[in-house]
């Protein structure tokens, strides 16, 4: 559902993410494993259209995001958990987006009780924990209820029910039929959650196989992973020189 | 491969229509909007009413040619144009500092579409209130004219037209923002340019050149130009000065859409 293809970003002249090629398909969850910094968010937002790309290109359903008929309804994304005004409700907010994403008003409502908001719908969104405006966020990604869904780092600032939840809802969301990415640098979270993985280091791609291949050899997935971040850093370190 | 669908599938694609509820409901869901455009109303309608209550009446022949209490409708637009000016970057730089521009291109891919919806949904507002604001002015301040002084009546050359050019002119200032706030993306240096543009710079430079440079800045076209009953041949006539404003507006407008096409959000 999710093609990329030769992705590069730069940022004056720190490469992001250098040509990155990866896909990810519908009905299981595909985490997103990497270090911080090693271009995962930068990605994400190529694939919604917030960024782009310096070469390559990343398609949802073979279309571009910015040629999308109805975004919201075709991808779910929660890319950082602040993207709403303070001074404003939570219903609000998704109300706003409803209506910009021609979804059901009805809807606004339903993602509340979903995302377990619907006691604080009415209040100042810039009153909320963290772990509350993780939940605004999921509820906006949820709200076209749509078949390709992105998630970066969802568990931040969830107490352990909250992270049992996230879990859960990737799961369930998958097991409808739907594409989930899920990036997380939480390592024992994705043997948890992800049936697949993709694996980056400074923005270049180290894996992309199932989480049951990778640690095939008895190895659990954090030995895996380092295993293959180490050979990333031999790698950037050789090029370096 | 069978694609499911989970929504029901709608024809058609997005556009201004979506663009602009989405907008609607942003606006309106903020409390701060409705106090501020509150406290223009209210505090530009008592600095004309009060004006032109305290207005004398003219001697002389010279004075009496000249006089001119129409142009009081805009007498507390040093207030009124820097709220709506502020709100105007606040569509966007707000956006930018809470993030919320994120979701917001997010629901709205095409950036000119949603440029464009903001600057409907908030200039449109904008309009009624600046001509609420010279309306109520011009009515009321009318009504508190003392009994020899002359009054005007919409019905006299020029009036109706001074009234009705001066209520644009705060939404071309808002619109002017909006601009201003797409090309810095952040609150304090846009409403810095702006305020510095609107009439920091005209002031300063009527201080040298008179009215030769200044007569091209927003705040000496709305009150020598667009606000005059009576024209001063110092400075632009009524609607050219309108139409240097509108142009001023387009060109901030156009250059903060194509900066946003360009950037990275």
């Amino acid at each position: 559902m999710i093609e990329a293809r030769g992705l590069t970003k730069r940022y004056g002249g720190t490469v992001a993410v250098e040509d990155l090629s990866f896909g990810v398909r519908s009905g299981s969850v595909t985490g997103f494993l990497g270090p911080n910094g090693s271009g995962k968010s930068t990605t994400m937002r190529m694939i919604m259209g917030l960024d782009r790309p310096d070469a390559g290109h990343v398609t949802i359903g073979g279309c571009p995001y910015s040629g999308l008929n109805w975004p919201l309804r075709e991808v779910g994304g929660l890319l950082e958990a602040r993207t709403f005004h303070p001074g404003r409700s939570a219903r609000s907010h998704l109300a706003a987006l409803a209506a910009g994403g021609g979804i059901d008003p009805a809807r606004v409502d339903a993602v509340l009780e979903d995302v377990g908001l619907a006691s604080v719908a009415g209040k100042r969104a810039g009153t909320f924990s963290l772990g509350m405006a993780q939940r605004l966020g999921i509820a906006a990604a949820l709200l076209g209820d749509p078949p390709v869904l992105l998630f970066d780092e969802p568990v931040n600032g969830l107490d352990p029910e909250g992270v049992r939840w996230i879990r859960e809802l990737m799961r369930s969301l998958a097991a409808e039929g739907r594409t989930v990415l899920l990036s997380s640098h939480l390592i024992s979270e994705m043997a948890l959650t992800a049936d697949h993985l993709v694996v980056i280091g400074s923005g270049r791609l180290l894996a992309d196989t199932s989480v049951a291949e990778l640690t095939a050899s008895g190895r659990s997935l954090e030995e895996a992973f380092f295993t293959l971040t180490e050979a990333g850093a031999t790698y950037r370190a050789e090029r370096s020189r | 491969m069978t694609t499911t669908t989970y929504a029901p599938a709608r024809a058609g694609h997005y556009g201004l229509r979506q663009a602009a509820r989405m907008e609607w409901i942003k606006l309106r869901s903020l409390r701060s909007t409705t106090y501020a455009l509150l406290l223009t109303v209210v505090g530009m309608v008592t600095m004309g009413v009060v004006t032109m209550a305290n207005t004398k009446a003219p001697r002389g022949a010279e004075k009496i040619a000249s006089f001119d209490p129409t142009n009081n409708v805009l007498a507390g637009v040093a207030l009124g144009q820097l709220i709506i000016g502020a709100l105007g970057v606040l569509v966007i730089t707000g956006e930018y500092s809470s993030g919320t521009i994120r979701a917001t291109l997010a629901a709205v891919p095409d950036r000119r579409l949603a440029l464009t919806a903001k600057a409907v949904v908030f200039g449109g507002p904008a309009l009624v209130v600046g001509e609420v604001v010279t309306f109520v002015t011009f009515l009321a301040g009318r009504a508190a004219l003392a009994a020899d002084v002359p009054h005007p009546s919409l019905g006299d050359p020029d009036v109706l037209r001074a009234v009705l050019l001066s209520g644009t002119y705060l939404a071309l200032v808002g619109l002017m923002g909006i601009g201003i706030g797409a090309i810095t993306r952040h609150t304090a240096s846009a409403i810095g340019t702006l305020v510095g543009f609107l009439f920091v710079l005209p002031l300063l430079l009527a201080g040298f050149t008179g009215t030769t440079v200044a007569k091209f800045f927003p705040t000496i076209i709305a009150g020598n130009s667009l606000s005059v009953s009576v024209p001063d041949s110092d400075v632009l006539s009524p609607w050219v000065g309108f139409a240097v404003l509108c142009l001023y507006t387009a060109a901030l407008l156009a250059v903060g859409g194509r900066l946003l096409v360009r950037r990275d959000a």
